[in-house]
């Protein structure tokens, strides 16, 4: 490699589904008016993973999204703990299925490569946290003939090569491939980092690159969206606190689970 | 013909490939009687003729063995490169695994390849004319119906959406080995080296009589010692959520869900667990639930048999002291 490293990481702006669950009226999406909007912890692992190795090889990290106007929100956080350019392809992400957002990816790094900005290493999540399709990386490593890693926890760049660690059937296993490359980011290897305050200033001045889509989206093969029935309840409770101690030694006794 | 791709452990299938390989055969009675063949890549981590007998019992026609050098270190392209050569020799209109690692990222390689869709997760499926496919989708805590219009239609089947269970009669079993021939590319990204793999420790938990479930609740991996101690007292194992093992706080094998063990003890205390619908799978089967939670309105409070509101730091303490207390003559 000619310049010093730059690694893109690929975020999606999605419902926070920590709490309840409200599908939209279409039944196309999760409503996110009162939830609030995040990134999944894989795609937070990924902008630290990127943060790191770009630092370690005093090259830089980029961020893109396709979404929504909002999803700029998205950009600027990951803009405030160290990503350093960001491209937002302004369009609904309901209306992409994964190939189309692979497509779209794939058009967005030929372009910064023939203006002279190439990504050696593209990251992305392992699945997003709304569509759970499990393959945007692995079709836009197929759009761009590269090869890649799904699922590492590990990141390092060396010697024009990516190792990568990956928790498998085999323990832990490690791949070693030559740049530029595609991988994908299960959570649990690094501790994504809090912004700033400097962090944030420093953010709000990056110009976003904004750009259409450049292709009509097939879609998701999506018939609707429907919440799992709820199930009737019947618990007992116990009790609260440390006062139902003897309560649930009653019921461990009555199963006869205590040796008395 | 339906492809099922198969994985190993040294038992033979894996439970969720077996779980897959029934859901299968629902698929195939739904279309009149398709055949269903396996696919099995690189060495089996058990001896072959056993593992293709055991196919059998569940239904299987023809094992398709892919071997060769190739498949020395496992890699999604490669892999994905010999199911596709299975696919096309065979004909399958139907390419389905596991929704493992693996499973997912094979078939997402091999969906790619062919330009057409891969559904994850597939829980169910509602029709056949448009394929409309069932899937869980926002962790579980929603549905999507999908149609897969194309041929073939490329799935990944959610961990014990089935219970896994043989054929009422057996399939013929037969062994087709071949060594089909993989691109350069596609051994680029391959497994280079592994630590030690780790033998299968999860035995105990999935036949222990009483399991004590630790959650994110339990704060931190220092966090375990009351836990622990209620295990001892209880002759117990302990089980965890996938936060759990994601943070490092405790080894994979002690996972329960959808992608860890599927349990069925006596007793099962969820400490600190919320209940999304991947652990449910794991321990649905328990005779009795007893939740500990701080959130009376926690997923796995509601689905319990019985509750406790509260802090597990100051609660299971507690439950140990008194039978302790009890146990002292
Ligand atoms: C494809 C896929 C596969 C998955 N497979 C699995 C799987 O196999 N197994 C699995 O477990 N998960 C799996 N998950 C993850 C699953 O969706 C949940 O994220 C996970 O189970 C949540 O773990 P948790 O309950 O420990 O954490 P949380 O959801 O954060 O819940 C913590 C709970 O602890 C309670 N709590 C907090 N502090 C205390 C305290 N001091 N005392 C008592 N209660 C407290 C809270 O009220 C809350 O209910 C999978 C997800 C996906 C997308
Ligand atoms: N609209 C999007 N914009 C940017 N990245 C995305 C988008 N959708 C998916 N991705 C990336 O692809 C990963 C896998 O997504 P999926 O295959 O849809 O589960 C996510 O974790 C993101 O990193």
């Amino acid at each position: 490699m000619s310049q010093a490293l730059d690694v893109l990481v690929c975020v999606k702006r999605v419902v926070d589904s920590t709490g309840e669950v409200v599908l939209t009226e279409d039944e196309q999406s999760v409503d996110g008016r009162y939830a609030g909007f995040t990134l999944s912890n894989h795609e937070e692992c990924a902008i630290e993973l990127a943060v790191q190795v770009a630092g370690a090889a005093g090259g830089s990290a980029s961020v893109l999204t396709l979404g929504e106007p909002e999803a700029v929100d998205q950009l600027r956080s990951a803009l405030a703990v160290g990503c350093t350019a960001a491209t937002h392809v302004e369009a609904d992400p309901g209306a992409f299925g994964p190939a189309d957002v692979a497509r779209e990816i794939a058009l967005v790094v030929r372009d910064h490569e023939s203006a002279g900005r190439p990504h050696d290493l593209v990251l992305l999540g392992n699945d997003a946290a709304d569509t759970g399709d499990f393959q945007v990386g692995i079709r836009l490593a197929h759009e761009l003939g590269r090869p890649v890693v799904n699922g590492a926890a590990t990141i390092a760049v060396e010697d024009g090569h990516v190792v990568a660690g990956v928790k498998g059937p085999e323990g832990r296993e490690t791949y070693r491939v030559p740049l530029p490359a595609v991988v994908t980011v299960l959570e649990g290897g690094v501790e994504p980092r809090y912004p700033t305050v400097p962090g944030r200033m420093k953010a709000k001045k990056v110009e976003i690159e904004s750009r259409p889509p450049g292709t009509d989206p097939v879609g998701p093969n999506r018939r609707r969206l429907r919440l799992p029935p709820p199930q009737p309840s019947e618990v007992q409770v116990l009790g609260k606190g440390a006062d139902a101690a003897p309560a649930v030694v009653d019921l461990f006794e009555r199963l006869g689970v205590v040796a008395r | 013909m339906i492809l099922v791709l198969v994985e190993t452990d040294a038992t033979g299938a894996v439970e969720v490939s077996r779980e897959t390989l029934t859901f299968a055969r629902d698929l195939s009675a739904a279309g009149g009687g398709v055949p269903i063949d396996a696919v099995v890549v690189g060495a089996p981590a058990c001896p072959v003729a056993e593992l293709v007998a055991q196919l059998a019992t569940y239904g299987v026609r023809q094992v398709h063995h892919a071997t060769g050098d190739a498949f020395s270190a496992y890699g999604g392209a490669s892999w994905a490169s010999a199911v596709q050569t299975v696919r096309e020799a065979a004909g399958s209109v139907v390419v389905t695994a596991a929704g493992t690692p693996r499973g997912m990222e094979v078939l997402a390689h091999l969906a790619a390849r062919l330009g057409v869709a891969m559904a994850a997760n597939v829980v169910a499926f509602d029709g056949l004319a448009p394929f409309t496919v069932t899937r869980q989708v926002v962790g579980g805590a929603a549905l999507e119906d999908m149609v897969l219009g194309e041929r073939p239609a490329i799935f990944t089947v959610a961990g014990h959406a089935v219970e896994a269970s043989p054929a009422p009669t057996s399939g013929e079993g037969r062994l087709v080995t071949s060594a089909p021939e993989v691109a350069a590319a596609d051994l680029v990204a391959r497994v280079v080296s592994a630590e030690p793999a780790q033998e299968d420790l999860s035995g105990g938990l999935k036949s222990a009589r009483v399991v004590v479930g630790a959650g994110r609740g339990a704060g931190s991996a220092d966090g375990f010692g009351d836990l622990l101690e209620l295990v001892d007292l209880l002759d117990g194992a302990l089980g965890v959520s996938r936060v759990v093992t994601s943070l490092g706080w405790r080894p994979h094998h002690e996972q329960v869900g959808q992608t860890g063990s599927r349990i069925s003890p006596d007793l099962y205390v969820a400490c600190g667990i919320s209940g999304a619908i991947q652990h449910w799978a794991g321990c649905a089967s328990a005779k009795t639930i007893v939740a500990i939670n701080t959130d009376p309105d926690a997923p796995m409070v509601a689905k319990a048999h019985y509750a406790v509101i509260g802090d597990l730091h100051e609660i299971v303490p507690a439950i140990n002291e008194e039978i302790r207390r009890r146990r002292s003559p």
